[in-house]
């Protein structure tokens, strides 16, 4: 599905992202763990295609296809979609219309037929119980006035509704209360199936409780440091980051 | 780079650019008496007419030409410009309009033909200086509403033009009104008699074609008591190097329990990328609520012309009157546009409402002006102004300045103001769901202006929306 191959990228001559791998197979949940200004968001931009970052390096493949050069709005139409950690406001523009537009755009570009008001507003109404909002958040601006939570629930909303092969969540679960975090969990979960990826990046291993991961990858000054199993989430929440900083000087210098 | 996709999406083609060949009579550049009296003579014009023109002439002499502070503009030389160009052949009717005429208003989606001619709206037909066609005339009549070009007018219903003619905008009230007075050669004239509901849209649609012309109409509106009008005004321009000058005057009346409904779709030739030629607007509109329970709303939406100076204004002198403005002006390339209104309550009860949405991209410049004025007899007046500005990148710019002017304690009033980016995070945004960035600004442009766009009647609205997602239409991917 996912396919980065020694990616370097960099924001205003600042290196940030310094040689990413990293294989994502179809069904599979990767968890990115990291201190603060790793480079975690940074790669999901650059997946994304913000163009703001510059590539100096590398070649992310997705479904087997170079997207380097790929605009942001084909890659979402191809499948790609990113839950931001900080959801943008949009004044004036209803969230029900822009989810439809959002949706219909995709089907569009994949040559599928597009979904009428009435359908949409009928499906929306099944979907709001999954990520636990009330029917009037699709008819406010979106995200505007929304909470932190409620936010993050929104990027949710639009992601069982746009239905991506591949989801990089970033910090969806900060700022979500107890309920929602296990709503939201749940919600992932029932949207999992053998087809469908994950990216999830976190700081806390409470919502790998829920979600199962296959793999966790220690992400620090923008290189995958280490990689295993759940285990690993638990071990950092324990120890924190350092212990692996000191390993990897250890390894480089043997 | 998201600053590039910015400036391409905004980057806009004039479709109405092109110009119509027909024979045409025009008078030699420059202006002095002579030439006044000779549009008059063309027109065929009372005595007591011509006499008004030169008064308007020989104040105009003694004015000068406004310097607004944040408009900026070569001078203009009054003596260069032709005022008066038509095409050559007479009229009868509507059959004998000249193919190339009927075509240009084709092209503009304006049907002037009887058998195709727009279900539901009565249109006069301004090409140049003249009003080339009035559609549904007839029907209308039979209902005693008049609905005919300002000639005309002078012609059939001299007494009422005597009437109410520079009632509303005195020939000395500013340096443009005061030209308008003196060499207007035509526009629409309409007469709503007592307790009538015009049963259709009346519109008027100008068109500049000529070369070196100004365009100066008048267009004078009465809604007798009880009556009610709504009236759609279009416009659009050929595609040429230099400036045009087009200075309207339109004046508004409405009587006791009267309505009028007045919606401007402004789409002038703006002018090219770095701001060569385009049309510089130059507008007085004024309504007056001369009688009590009488209502006059303006909408305009303003995408076209190099410079708009315009400010649609309620006199509300009828207690319980009520004025509003809902307006969308969109600036982009070099564009500069300087408009809002004024609100002057005379009457008691009176109340106003000002919804202002200004969009701004490119090199664009725009400034809201507002005036609220509530007079010392004007007893608990109400006021609610929204002045929302929204930019386009970063080199455009976006100003305010409401002026308020309360005589009378007993006043209401209420005023917000607010300006936003469409900024990059946004577009990635949009982009990140699937959007195009093109999509994505008609989409937040578009929610931006949902206010406004409910006021327009339908068929406009949905004319305004598609103008405007032109208007910022480029050529991204
Ligand atoms: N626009 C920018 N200009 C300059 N530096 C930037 C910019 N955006 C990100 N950076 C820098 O890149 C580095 C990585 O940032 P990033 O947001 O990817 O970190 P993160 O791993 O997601 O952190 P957190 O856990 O706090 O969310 C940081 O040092 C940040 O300051
Ligand atoms: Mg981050």
């Amino acid at each position: 599905m996912l396919n980065i191959k020694n990616l370097h990228a960099s924001i205003e001559e600042k290196k940030i992202l310094k040689g990413i791998n990293l294989i994502v197979n179809p069904g599979e949940l990767h968890v990115i763990m990291g201190p603060n200004g790793a480079g975690k968001s940074t790669l999901a931009s650059v997946l994304t295609g913000k163009d703001k970052f510059n590539i100096d390096n590398g070649e992310i493949l997705f479904d087997g296809q170079i997207i380097n050069e790929l605009p942001p709005e084909e890659r979402a139409c191809k499948g790609m979609f990113m839950s931001f950690q900080y959801p943008i406001a949009i004044p004036g523009v209803n969230n029900m219309y822009f989810l439809k537009e959002a949706l219909n755009s995709q089907k569009k570009y994949r040559g599928e037929t597009q979904l009428d008001s009435i359908d949409f507003l009928g499906e929306m109404k099944t979907k709001l119980k999954y990520v636990g909002l009330e029917e009037s958040f699709i008819h406010r601006p979106v995200n505007d006035g929304f909470s932190g939570g409620e936010k993050k629930r929104n990027e949710i909303l639009q992601m069982i509704t746009l239905e991506p092969k591949l989801s990089i969540l970033d910090e969806t679960d900060s700022g979500l209360d107890i309920d929602a975090l296990k709503i939201i969990s749940e919600g992932i979960n029932n949207f999992r199936n053998k087809d469908r990826s994950f990216i999830l990046i976190t700081h806390y291993q409470r919502m790998l409780d829920y979600l199962k991961p296959d793999f966790v990858h220690v992400m620090i000054q923008g290189e995958i440091v280490k990689s295993g199993d759940k285990s690993l989430a638990l071990e950092l929440e324990n120890k924190g980051y350092s212990w692996i900083l000191n390993e990897k000087v250890e390894t480089s210098q043997s | 780079m998201p600053e590039k996709i910015i400036t391409d999406s905004i980057n806009q083609e004039y479709k109405y650019g092109f110009v119509t060949d027909i024979e045409q009579e025009k008078i030699p550049p420059g202006l002095n008496e002579d030439v006044v009296k000779l549009i008059s003579k063309k027109k065929n014009e009372p005595e007591w007419l011509c006499e008004w023109r030169l008064k308007a002439y020989r104040h105009w002499l003694k004015m000068v030409e406004p310097d607004w502070a944040k408009v900026n503009y070569p001078k203009i030389d009054f003596n260069e410009i032709s005022y008066f160009a038509a095409p050559k052949k007479k009229l009868n009717s509507l059959d004998e309009v000249d193919s190339e005429i009927l075509d240009t208003y084709n092209k503009l989606g304006i049907p002037l033909q009887e058998q195709k001619m727009l279900a539901g709206v009565a249109v006069d037909a301004v090409f140049d200086s003249v009003s080339v066609a009035t559609t549904f005339k007839d029907d209308l009549f039979k209902q005693g509403i008049i609905f005919c070009s300002f000639s005309e007018a002078v012609q059939d219903h001299p007494e009422l033009i005597k009437k109410y003619l520079g009632t509303v905008v005195p020939i000395t009230d500013n340096f443009y009104a005061a030209l308008n007075s003196a060499v207007f050669s035509d526009g629409s004239f309409c007469y709503i008699p007592k307790g009538v509901k015009c049963p259709m849209e009346l519109s008027t649609y100008f068109r500049i074609n000529a070369s070196n012309t100004g365009q100066f109409e008048r267009t004078l509106l009465v809604a007798d008591e009880g009556a009610y009008v709504s009236y759609l005004e279009g416009c659009t321009a050929p595609q040429r190097d230099e400036n045009q000058l087009h200075a309207a005057v339109v004046e508004l009346i409405a009587m006791e329990n009267a309505q009028i409904k007045y919606s401007t779709v402004q789409n002038w030739y703006p002018g090219d990328k770095n701001g060569k030629g385009g049309i510089y607007n130059f507008v007085t509109k004024r309504g007056i609520c001369k009688g009590d329970n009488s209502k006059i709303s303006w909408t305009q939406v303003e995408t076209g012309s190099a410079i708009t100076w315009k400010y649609p204004s309620c006199i509300l002198k009828g207690n319980n009157s009520i004025g509003e403005f809902y307006s969308v002006a969109l600036t982009n390339n070099r564009q500069q546009a300087d408009t809002g209104t004024k609100m002057i309550h005379i009457g008691k009860h009176t109340k106003s409402t000002i919804i202002s949405k200004g969009i701004s991209a490119g090199f664009g410049q725009q400034t809201y002006r507002g005036e609220v004025r509530i007079n010392k007899n004007a007893d608990n007046a109400r006021n609610y102004s929204q002045c929302d500005s929204i930019l386009i990148g970063d080199k455009c710019g976006a100003h305010t300045f409401p002026y308020i002017d309360v005589r009378n304690t007993t006043a209401q009033m209420e005023h917000e103001a607010t300006t936003s980016n469409i900024g990059e995070d946004q577009l990635f945004y949009c982009n990140q769901r699937g959007i195009s960035t093109e999509d994505a600004i008609a989409m937040i442009v578009n929610g931006f202006c949902k206010e406004v766009f409910k006021e327009l009647p339908m068929e406009f609205a949905v004319e305004a929306q598609k103008l405007l997602e032109i208007s910022l239409e480029g050529s991204v991917g």
